[in-house]
Protein backbone atom coordinates (compact mmCIF):
# COMPACT_ATOMS: atom_id res chain seq x y z
CA UNK A 1 0.00 0.00 0.00
CA UNK A 2 1.48 3.50 -0.92
CA UNK A 3 0.73 5.19 2.35
CA UNK A 4 2.13 8.69 1.84
CA UNK A 5 -0.43 8.60 -1.44
CA UNK A 6 -2.70 7.84 1.33
CA UNK A 7 -1.70 10.24 3.66
CA UNK A 8 -1.59 12.70 1.09
CA UNK A 9 -5.41 12.13 0.14
CA UNK A 10 -6.54 12.11 3.84
CA UNK A 11 -5.42 15.47 4.02
CA UNK A 12 -6.36 17.05 1.05
CA UNK A 13 -9.71 15.65 1.94
CA UNK A 14 -9.68 16.50 5.94
CA UNK A 15 -10.41 13.16 6.70
CA UNK A 16 -8.57 10.73 8.38
CA UNK A 17 -10.46 7.99 9.57
CA UNK A 18 -8.92 6.26 6.72
CA UNK A 19 -5.89 6.42 8.26
CA UNK A 20 -6.80 5.44 12.05
CA UNK A 21 -8.22 2.43 10.56
CA UNK A 22 -4.83 1.05 9.15
CA UNK A 23 -3.44 1.29 12.43
CA UNK A 24 -4.09 -2.33 14.40
CA UNK A 25 -3.58 -1.29 18.18
CA UNK A 26 -6.22 1.88 17.22
CA UNK A 27 -8.66 -0.46 16.10
CA UNK A 28 -7.76 -2.39 19.24
CA UNK A 29 -8.82 -0.32 21.90
CA UNK A 30 -11.75 1.43 19.12
CA UNK A 31 -10.36 4.79 18.79
CA UNK A 32 -12.26 6.78 16.01
CA UNK A 33 -11.64 10.73 14.87
CA UNK A 34 -14.72 12.01 16.94
CA UNK A 35 -14.92 15.18 14.68
CA UNK A 36 -12.65 18.13 13.47
CA UNK A 37 -12.79 21.56 13.98
CA UNK A 38 -10.38 24.86 13.54
CA UNK A 39 -8.19 23.11 16.61
CA UNK A 40 -7.51 20.00 14.78
CA UNK A 41 -9.12 16.37 15.21
CA UNK A 42 -10.87 15.38 18.25
CA UNK A 43 -9.85 11.46 18.85
CA UNK A 44 -12.36 9.52 21.26
CA UNK A 45 -11.91 5.79 22.82
CA UNK A 46 -15.56 4.36 23.31
CA UNK A 47 -15.68 2.77 26.90
CA UNK A 48 -15.70 -1.18 26.96
CA UNK A 49 -15.56 -3.62 29.38
CA UNK A 50 -12.04 -5.00 27.32
CA UNK A 51 -10.14 -1.25 28.11
CA UNK A 52 -10.93 -1.37 32.18
CA UNK A 53 -7.81 -1.51 33.99
CA UNK A 54 -9.16 -1.41 37.59
CA UNK A 55 -12.46 -3.93 37.67
CA UNK A 56 -13.58 -2.40 41.59
CA UNK A 57 -13.58 1.23 40.74
CA UNK A 58 -13.74 0.67 37.81
CA UNK A 59 -11.64 2.38 35.76
CA UNK A 60 -10.15 2.84 32.82
CA UNK A 61 -6.27 1.43 32.29
CA UNK A 62 -3.68 4.36 32.22
CA UNK A 63 -2.24 2.31 28.81
CA UNK A 64 -5.07 2.76 27.10
CA UNK A 65 -5.47 6.50 28.09
CA UNK A 66 -1.59 6.42 27.30
CA UNK A 67 -2.47 4.70 23.53
CA UNK A 68 -5.25 7.13 22.84
CA UNK A 69 -3.16 10.31 23.36
CA UNK A 70 0.06 8.64 21.87
CA UNK A 71 -2.49 8.16 18.49
CA UNK A 72 -3.72 11.79 18.99
CA UNK A 73 -0.75 12.94 18.69
CA UNK A 74 0.76 11.04 16.31
CA UNK A 75 -2.08 11.34 13.87
CA UNK A 76 -2.93 15.49 15.01
CA UNK A 77 0.93 15.83 13.59
CA UNK A 78 0.42 13.81 10.64
CA UNK A 79 -2.96 16.15 9.95
CA UNK A 80 -1.14 19.29 10.67
CA UNK A 81 2.63 18.89 9.69
CA UNK A 82 4.09 19.00 6.56
CA UNK A 83 4.92 15.09 6.77
CA UNK A 84 4.01 12.36 4.87
CA UNK A 85 5.50 9.64 6.93
CA UNK A 86 4.16 8.59 10.15
CA UNK A 87 5.80 10.54 13.24
CA UNK A 88 8.03 8.69 15.40
CA UNK A 89 7.58 9.11 19.24
CA UNK A 90 10.81 9.79 20.85
CA UNK A 91 9.46 10.35 24.48
CA UNK A 92 6.78 11.34 26.16
CA UNK A 93 5.48 12.79 29.55
CA UNK A 94 1.70 11.70 30.78
CA UNK A 95 0.34 13.05 33.96
CA UNK A 96 -2.65 11.13 35.09
CA UNK A 97 -5.01 14.04 36.97
CA UNK A 98 -8.49 12.00 37.47
CA UNK A 99 -9.45 8.30 37.36
CA UNK A 100 -10.50 6.98 33.96
CA UNK A 101 -14.58 6.53 34.68
CA UNK A 102 -16.44 4.02 32.53
CA UNK A 103 -17.62 7.36 30.21
CA UNK A 104 -16.16 7.46 26.58
CA UNK A 105 -13.11 9.50 26.41
CA UNK A 106 -11.76 12.16 24.30
CA UNK A 107 -8.25 13.64 23.31
CA UNK A 108 -6.99 17.06 21.17
CA UNK A 109 -3.87 18.37 20.93
CA UNK A 110 -2.01 21.46 20.21
CA UNK A 111 1.51 21.74 18.56
CA UNK A 112 3.27 23.57 20.91
CA UNK A 113 6.62 23.95 18.49
CA UNK A 114 6.84 23.15 15.57
CA UNK A 115 10.71 22.40 14.32
CA UNK A 116 12.14 21.03 11.32
CA UNK A 117 12.76 17.51 13.21
CA UNK A 118 11.38 17.64 15.81
CA UNK A 119 7.98 18.39 17.18
CA UNK A 120 7.12 19.28 20.86
CA UNK A 121 2.59 18.06 20.69
CA UNK A 122 0.94 19.32 23.81
CA UNK A 123 -2.28 16.52 24.82
CA UNK A 124 -5.50 16.90 26.62
CA UNK A 125 -7.90 13.78 27.25
CA UNK A 126 -11.17 14.25 29.06
CA UNK A 127 -14.36 12.59 29.62
CA UNK A 128 -17.55 14.44 30.29
CA UNK A 129 -16.13 17.79 30.78
CA UNK A 130 -13.47 19.60 29.22
CA UNK A 131 -12.66 21.30 31.91
CA UNK A 132 -11.59 18.53 34.13
CA UNK A 133 -8.90 16.57 32.13
CA UNK A 134 -8.28 13.35 33.31
CA UNK A 135 -4.57 13.47 31.77
CA UNK A 136 -2.10 15.76 29.66
CA UNK A 137 0.86 15.00 28.21
CA UNK A 138 3.83 16.33 26.27
CA UNK A 139 5.65 14.60 23.60
CA UNK A 140 8.19 14.68 21.56
CA UNK A 141 7.76 13.04 17.97
CA UNK A 142 10.19 13.37 15.00
CA UNK A 143 9.00 14.57 12.03
CA UNK A 144 11.66 14.70 9.36
CA UNK A 145 10.50 12.55 6.58
CA UNK A 146 13.85 11.37 5.41
CA UNK A 147 15.19 10.81 8.62
CA UNK A 148 13.75 7.35 8.60
CA UNK B 1 19.71 -1.25 35.78
CA UNK B 2 21.37 -1.57 39.10
CA UNK B 3 19.73 -3.49 41.84
CA UNK B 4 19.22 -2.04 45.18
CA UNK B 5 19.17 -3.81 48.60
CA UNK B 6 16.03 -4.78 49.71
CA UNK B 7 15.18 -3.42 52.90
CA UNK B 8 15.08 -6.76 55.14
CA UNK B 9 14.26 -4.26 58.49
CA UNK B 10 10.78 -3.74 57.22
CA UNK B 11 7.58 -6.05 56.10
CA UNK B 12 7.08 -7.26 52.78
CA UNK B 13 3.97 -8.14 51.29
CA UNK B 14 5.19 -10.27 48.46
CA UNK B 15 7.01 -12.35 51.26
CA UNK B 16 3.33 -13.86 52.17
CA UNK B 17 2.81 -16.99 50.47
CA UNK B 18 -0.64 -16.01 49.99
CA UNK B 19 -0.36 -12.94 48.83
CA UNK B 20 2.67 -13.75 46.49
CA UNK B 21 0.47 -16.17 45.09
CA UNK B 22 -2.31 -13.93 44.34
CA UNK B 23 0.06 -11.63 42.52
CA UNK B 24 1.82 -14.41 40.59
CA UNK B 25 -1.43 -15.78 39.07
CA UNK B 26 -4.95 -14.30 39.53
CA UNK B 27 -4.29 -10.55 39.59
CA UNK B 28 -3.39 -10.19 35.66
CA UNK B 29 -6.62 -11.87 34.85
CA UNK B 30 -8.44 -9.91 37.63
CA UNK B 31 -7.80 -6.88 34.91
CA UNK B 32 -9.50 -6.79 31.71
CA UNK B 33 -7.57 -4.90 29.85
CA UNK B 34 -4.17 -6.87 30.10
CA UNK B 35 -6.27 -9.92 29.85
CA UNK B 36 -6.87 -8.56 26.44
CA UNK B 37 -3.50 -7.75 25.68
CA UNK B 38 -1.57 -10.80 26.86
CA UNK B 39 0.46 -10.04 29.40
CA UNK B 40 1.91 -12.68 31.78
CA UNK B 41 4.19 -11.76 35.07
CA UNK B 42 7.72 -13.45 34.69
CA UNK B 43 8.64 -12.80 37.87
CA UNK B 44 8.08 -10.95 41.42
CA UNK B 45 10.17 -10.28 43.92
CA UNK B 46 11.14 -7.50 46.79
CA UNK B 47 11.01 -4.46 44.71
CA UNK B 48 10.95 -5.57 41.50
CA UNK B 49 8.43 -7.07 38.47
CA UNK B 50 8.93 -8.52 35.15
CA UNK B 51 6.38 -8.89 33.04
CA UNK B 52 6.02 -10.33 29.31
CA UNK B 53 3.89 -9.16 26.00
CA UNK B 54 3.95 -12.06 23.74
CA UNK B 55 4.17 -10.76 20.25
CA UNK B 56 0.55 -10.09 18.30
CA UNK B 57 0.45 -8.02 14.80
CA UNK B 58 -2.69 -6.20 16.46
CA UNK B 59 -0.28 -4.52 18.43
CA UNK B 60 1.55 -2.37 15.15
CA UNK B 61 0.69 1.10 15.71
CA UNK B 62 3.07 1.68 12.00
CA UNK B 63 1.02 0.18 9.40
CA UNK B 64 4.74 0.96 6.86
CA UNK B 65 7.34 -0.30 9.37
CA UNK B 66 5.44 -2.39 11.30
CA UNK B 67 6.67 -1.01 14.52
CA UNK B 68 4.75 -1.82 17.78
CA UNK B 69 2.68 0.89 18.81
CA UNK B 70 4.14 3.18 21.93
CA UNK B 71 0.48 3.09 23.13
CA UNK B 72 0.77 -1.10 23.86
CA UNK B 73 4.80 -0.77 25.16
CA UNK B 74 3.24 2.04 27.93
CA UNK B 75 0.52 -0.65 28.70
CA UNK B 76 3.38 -2.62 29.63
CA UNK B 77 5.51 -0.44 31.66
CA UNK B 78 2.41 0.79 33.48
CA UNK B 79 1.32 -2.24 34.39
CA UNK B 80 4.88 -3.73 35.50
CA UNK B 81 5.69 -0.82 37.30
CA UNK B 82 2.08 -0.77 39.18
CA UNK B 83 3.40 -4.44 39.91
CA UNK B 84 6.25 -3.48 40.82
CA UNK B 85 4.75 -0.97 43.29
CA UNK B 86 3.03 -4.01 44.94
CA UNK B 87 5.98 -5.81 45.50
CA UNK B 88 7.37 -3.14 47.43
CA UNK B 89 4.41 -2.32 49.89
CA UNK B 90 4.03 -3.53 53.57
CA UNK B 91 0.82 -4.36 53.20
CA UNK B 92 -2.62 -4.08 50.81
CA UNK B 93 -3.89 -1.45 49.57
CA UNK B 94 -4.54 0.88 46.51
CA UNK B 95 -2.71 2.52 44.06
CA UNK B 96 -2.96 5.08 40.83
CA UNK B 97 -0.12 6.37 38.50
CA UNK B 98 0.82 9.83 39.11
CA UNK B 99 2.89 10.27 36.53
CA UNK B 100 4.94 8.69 33.86
CA UNK B 101 7.69 9.61 31.32
CA UNK B 102 8.94 6.89 28.71
CA UNK B 103 11.74 7.45 26.65
CA UNK B 104 11.44 5.26 23.47
CA UNK B 105 15.12 4.57 22.24
CA UNK B 106 14.54 2.27 19.36
CA UNK B 107 11.48 0.71 17.68
CA UNK B 108 10.80 -2.73 19.10
CA UNK B 109 11.25 -5.33 16.33
CA UNK B 110 8.14 -7.18 14.91
CA UNK B 111 7.05 -10.37 15.86
CA UNK B 112 9.46 -10.41 19.23
CA UNK B 113 8.19 -10.74 22.64
CA UNK B 114 8.35 -7.64 24.76
CA UNK B 115 9.91 -7.72 28.28
CA UNK B 116 9.73 -4.92 31.09
CA UNK B 117 11.25 -5.37 34.40
CA UNK B 118 10.33 -2.34 36.92
CA UNK B 119 11.67 -1.59 40.13
CA UNK B 120 10.41 0.39 43.02
CA UNK B 121 13.83 2.60 43.97
CA UNK B 122 11.90 4.63 46.52
CA UNK B 123 9.20 3.89 48.68
CA UNK B 124 7.67 6.60 50.88
CA UNK B 125 4.45 6.99 52.85
CA UNK B 126 2.56 8.78 49.90
CA UNK B 127 4.47 7.81 47.00
CA UNK B 128 6.17 5.14 44.85
CA UNK B 129 9.32 6.01 42.71
CA UNK B 130 9.58 3.28 39.69
CA UNK B 131 11.81 2.73 36.79
CA UNK B 132 11.88 0.45 34.29
CA UNK B 133 12.76 -1.12 31.03
CA UNK B 134 11.29 -2.18 28.09
CA UNK B 135 13.42 -5.15 26.11
CA UNK B 136 13.38 -7.57 23.67
CA UNK B 137 16.74 -8.96 25.58
CA UNK B 138 18.11 -7.96 28.98
CA UNK B 139 21.07 -6.32 27.59
CA UNK B 140 19.33 -4.55 24.98
CA UNK B 141 17.06 -1.68 26.10
CA UNK B 142 13.89 -0.69 23.90
CA UNK B 143 12.10 1.84 26.13
CA UNK B 144 13.21 3.27 29.63
CA UNK B 145 10.81 5.17 32.00
CA UNK B 146 10.87 6.40 35.62
CA UNK B 147 7.12 7.08 37.03
CA UNK B 148 5.84 8.28 40.49
CA UNK B 149 2.66 6.15 41.70
CA UNK B 150 0.41 7.57 44.95
CA UNK B 151 0.01 5.70 47.86
CA UNK B 152 -3.19 5.03 49.00
CA UNK B 153 -4.55 3.96 52.59
CA UNK B 154 -4.61 0.35 53.31
CA UNK B 155 -7.90 -0.41 52.66
CA UNK B 156 -8.22 -3.96 51.54
CA UNK B 157 -12.26 -4.04 51.39
CA UNK B 158 -12.25 -1.49 48.67
CA UNK B 159 -9.65 -3.16 46.14
CA UNK B 160 -6.32 -4.93 46.94
CA UNK B 161 -4.71 -4.84 43.41
CA UNK B 162 -4.90 -1.71 41.24
CA UNK B 163 -3.67 -2.86 37.86
CA UNK B 164 -2.44 0.31 36.18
Amino acid sequence: MDYQAMFEQARSFGDYAAVDALIPYARLLGIQVDHHDALGPVFRVPYKWDNVGNVHLPAIHGGVIAGLIENAAILHLLWTSESLTMPKVIDANIDYLRSGRPLETFARCSTTKQGRRIANVAVTCWQDDLEKPIAVARYHCKVTPEDR
Amino acid sequence: MSTPESDSSRPYLIDQPKYRRHIMSEALSEIPHSAVLGLELVSAERDRAVMRLPYRDIFIGNPETGALHGGVVLSLVDSTSGKAVFCAVPAPETIATLDLRIDYLKPASPGLDLYCMAECYKLTRTVAFIRAQVYHTEDDPIAHSVSTFMRASSDVSKSTMRGS
